[in-house]
């Protein structure tokens, strides 16, 4: 073996395995002088402490490891959401950056100079503690088209009561799967014989008519249960019934949405740009619509510049949303890193597995995407 | 005279579409501008929702007028290619206008025509607008956050003073450009780090940091006198040495003694704040978190397969984890990992937090640059005998820098935007000092104007950034 190879990676090898001894050394020492173990026993305990928002039945009977679900459920709620916002803002402010009409480009790349030069946090705080402060009372509020209400308190909006909710469901995925095989039905018709068949609109009319079919047949059945107001006390009023939007959450997917949106515009800009004239030209020459350029031609490939750099902004997006410990969203760092710890004081433990948690999101979104961009990418030969 | 054909503008009758369309346009913009800016509506003899939606389409029937290709008065054909090529782009460009001239008068009316600019209590914002005597009042507090008031000139000066070494680079002379290199890298950040323990710390005159200062200078000194053939050896041995001997052996007793005084009166690190710790986070974050990355991008693209895979972990470790949560782990967890009577301030912690977890990222962009690089480059430079670390200090590294400049420039604005999260463990920059004004009981309800006054600092900070990285990037774009 090579010395001078060998040499430099011991000396490293050493260094790191010396700096974790000393730390876990440490560790060891402080928690004897504390009295504490360390153990993830805890998990099991009741938690007594409540959460404000949940997605699934929480109260402070319940155990830690219920409380920890409930914080990562809120945080994926919150990311999903303002993943969905970011895509939708994002797509279409990179679109208009590209636009010829001039006072449409000037605008989206106005939003884009301004949103991602001033801090997530910041944005968060203005949203939460400056925006939304400034809206009505709940028994001020002025219905939106009658059902919705924007309220200091939250956004109240209508709820579905459902009936065989899973019929429903069924017909929806079945929808899913027959949309699935059109699609190979119609890509062989095309490649045997030539033919296009219109996939968009038997997709949208499957989607439509499947879930029809179980609302007539299928005994599926669903009431719209609108808030109402309800007054809790001589000065204080909330709305009963529906769906309550907290306003921690409303600023906080704004915030994360609109900030990200920024970035994703700039990648769909790039990915649009990529894309040669003259693979534009070739495929207009050969006598592709202008709708049949952009589907067949210029979006294959300008997905494969777009998506590795969105997909990491989708990830960057899920670690800012932790910035909800600031504005009390009870997601999984103020759940489980702030309350739990501070009622535990199991540091180690609970930071480790928070970070942890992170870890296995990003990780596994980052092997899903390195595969994905392996099947897409140009196979050269 | 030819017939006149409304559906489709030509050019034979160019002057009847002209004035015809100009006119209908500047009638709709005149409408919304009146409705805005003078609360007068010209349409409400119209019912209903047609008077609201009445501007749109006499505006867009203008543009559909005016709509005429090649008419060659150069006006026209600018302002047909750039807002109305098409009916979708008019209507756009028409609700972009409107919208502009709707926002106008109350964004106006808010920011200076009802805005109070004077006074010092809450009392004095009476009006509808925002209140900026109370970003007047607090506008100390928001920069320099809790240091004591009269010593808030220290902060300045070392801040002038270290914004003036950092522009020596720009006025020095031929003679001296080689040594710029070493100037930022080595001398600059420990004068900024002198700076900032003596100066605005006020921390005590001699301490282990000062013994190594004048190991170093000395040895610097003596070195130009020392053979080629041992330098390597001599800059490793003799500073520690002397380093030991000036701690231990010579002045050992009388700087205990020296090491109790202080010029300056201590200002604890807790009592900083504002946009003063926003600039020295970021600045020292900056400084360290590049040769960290640096190195862990050259580790990362090692041979070595150890050293390779603890560079991997470590990267994909920090870019796995939110900042947050690291900055939780240097709060809660940290103390726990050291000695019991160690102690290391609150704001090193964060600082080493910040950097290592930058360093991850700059470590990545680095690494695009490593790997964009031809093959090429590494064997000719390696056909010329080179070894590892000369390879790389004289070819690969400025090309492969050269090509990532913006996406360093991109990890330096996060690093910026990411500084207000040290509100975690409780030091206050600008944005933690907002949070705490505003809920001072004399100065409650002006959350808007303060965050809009942050905002505003900070987009120019990032914005000048990211303007200065477009000009570097430029400068030194290479045809290859």
């Amino acid at each position: 073996m090579n010395f001078k190879k060998l040499l430099p990676q011991l000396l490293t090898l050493v260094v790191v395995i010396l700096v974790f001894g000393f730390f876990s050394y440490n560790a060891q020492v402080n928690m004897e002088n504390r009295g504490i173990t360390f153990g993830y026993g805890f998990l099991s305990q009741e938690s007594s402490f409540d959460v404000q928002f949940s997605l699934i039945e929480y109260d402070g009977s319940h155990s830690y490891f219920r409380a920890y679900l409930v914080g990562l459920l809120n945080t994926i709620l919150v990311s999903v959401i303002g993943i969905i916002f970011a895509t939708i803002i994002g797509v279409i402010v990179g679109i208009a950056r590209l636009s010829n009409n001039y006072l449409i480009e000037r605008t989206a790349a106005i939003y884009v100079e301004f949103f991602r030069n001033i801090p997530l946090l910041l944005q968060i705080f203005f949203w939460y503690f400056a925006a939304l402060r400034a809206l009505p009372l709940p028994e001020k509020a002025e219905p939106m088209f009658g059902v919705f209400f924007l309220t200091i308190k939250g956004f109240f909006v209508p709820a579905f009561v459902w009936n065989n909710l899973d019929i429903f469901i069924y017909s929806v995925i079945a929808a899913i799967i027959a949309i699935f095989f059109v699609r190979i039905y119609a890509k062989k018709k095309q490649e045997n014989q030539g033919i296009q068949t219109p996939v968009l609109l038997i997709s949208i009319g499957l989607l439509i008519i499947l879930p029809l079919v179980s609302f007539l047949l299928g005994g599926v059945d669903a009431s719209i249960q609108i808030p109402v107001i309800e007054q809790l006390s001589k000065t204080s009023f909330t709305y009963k019934g529906g769906l309550k939007l907290p306003p921690e959450l409303i600023s906080l997917a704004l915030a994360l949405s609109l900030y990200t949106a920024t970035f994703i515009a700039e990648c769909v800009r790039a990915g649009v740009q990529g894309v040669s004239k003259g693979q534009k030209e070739a495929a207009a020459s050969i006598g592709l619509t202008p709708n049949q350029v952009l589907k067949l031609v210029v979006m294959p490939q300008a997905l494969r510049i777009i998506i590795p750099p969105t997909t990491n902004q989708y990830l960057n997006l899920t670690k800012n949303s932790s910035l909800a410990a600031a504005i009390a969203y009870p997601d999984l760092v103020l759940v489980f890193a702030g309350t739990a710890l501070m009622q535990t004081g199991r540091a180690i433990e609970i930071v480790s597995i928070t970070m942890l948690t992170y870890l296995t999101l990003s990780i596994t979104i980052s092997i899903f995407m390195n595969w994905y961009n392996k099947k897409i990418a140009i196979k050269e030969k | 005279m030819n017939k006149l054909n409304i559906l489709s503008p030509d050019k034979k009758n160019l002057y009847t579409y002209l004035y015809l369309g100009i006119s209908l346009f500047s009638l709709s913009i005149l409408i919304v501008f009146l409705n805005s800016f003078f609360s007068l509506d010209l349409t409400s003899f119209i019912p209903g929702t047609l008077s609201y939606f009445l501007p749109l389409i006499i505006g867009f029937i203008g543009l559909h007028l005016i709509r005429i290709e090649y008419s060659g008065i150069k006006f026209l054909d600018i302002i047909n290619k750039n807002i109305n090529t098409n009916k979708f782009n008019a209507l756009l460009s028409l609700l972009i206008i409107f919208a502009i001239i709707k926002s106008l008068p109350p964004l106006l009316s808010w920011f200076i025509i009802d805005a109070n600019f004077v006074g010092d209590s809450k009392d004095a914002c009476s009006g509808s607008g925002a209140c900026w005597a109370y970003i007047k009042t607090w506008f100390n507090r928001f920069m320099y956050g809790m240091y004591p008031n009269a010593e808030q000139w220290r902060i300045n000066i070392s801040f002038i003073a270290l914004a003036f070494l950092g522009g020596v680079g720009f006025f020095a002379s031929e003679k001296f450009k080689k040594y710029l290199t070493l100037y930022y890298v080595v001398v600059y950040p420990v004068i900024a780090f002198l700076f900032i323990f003596f100066f605005i710390s006020g921390g005590p005159i001699f301490f282990d940091f000062s013994y190594g200062i004048i190991a170093a200078v000395i040895s610097i000194i003596v070195g130009f006198y020392i053979p080629t053939k041992f330098k390597m050896y001599y800059f490793i041995i003799i500073p520690i040495t002397i380093y030991i001997l000036l701690k231990y052996v010579f002045f050992y007793e009388e700087l205990i003694e020296l090491g109790k005084i202080q010029a300056f009166e201590w200002v604890e690190t807790g009592a900083w704040g504002g946009l003063s710790l926003t600039f020295i986070v970021s600045f020292f974050c900056l400084i360290f978190c590049f040769p960290v990355g640096l190195f862990l991008s050259l580790g990362r693209r090692s041979d070595l397969s150890i050293i390779k895979y603890i560079s991997i972990g470590f990267i994909e470790f920090w870019r796995g984890v939110p900042l947050i949560t690291v900055l939780f782990m240097s709060s809660v967890m940290f103390p726990m990992f050291l000695p019991e009577d160690m102690f290391i301030d609150k704001l090193v912690r964060v600082i080493i937090a910040i950097s290592l977890f930058e360093a991850a990222y700059v470590a990545e962009v680095i690494r695009g640059g490593l790997q964009a690089l031809p093959r090429g480059q590494y064997d000719a430079a390696k056909s010329l005998g080179m070894g590892y670390w000369k390879m790389h200090i004289f070819v690969i590294l400025p090309q492969a820098l050269k090509l990532v400049i913006p996406g360093i420039a991109n990890t330096f604005l996060a690093l910026v935007k990411d500084t207000p999260l040290i509100f975690v463990v409780g030091l206050l920059e600008i944005v933690g000092m907002l949070n705490l004004a505003k809920t001072n009981p004399e100065w409650l309800g002006f959350a808007m104007e303060g965050y809009v006054f942050a905002s505003i600092v900070f987009f120019i900070i990032c914005y000048a950034m990211s303007k200065y990285s477009y000009n570097l990037e430029q400068k030194y774009k290479t045809e290859r």
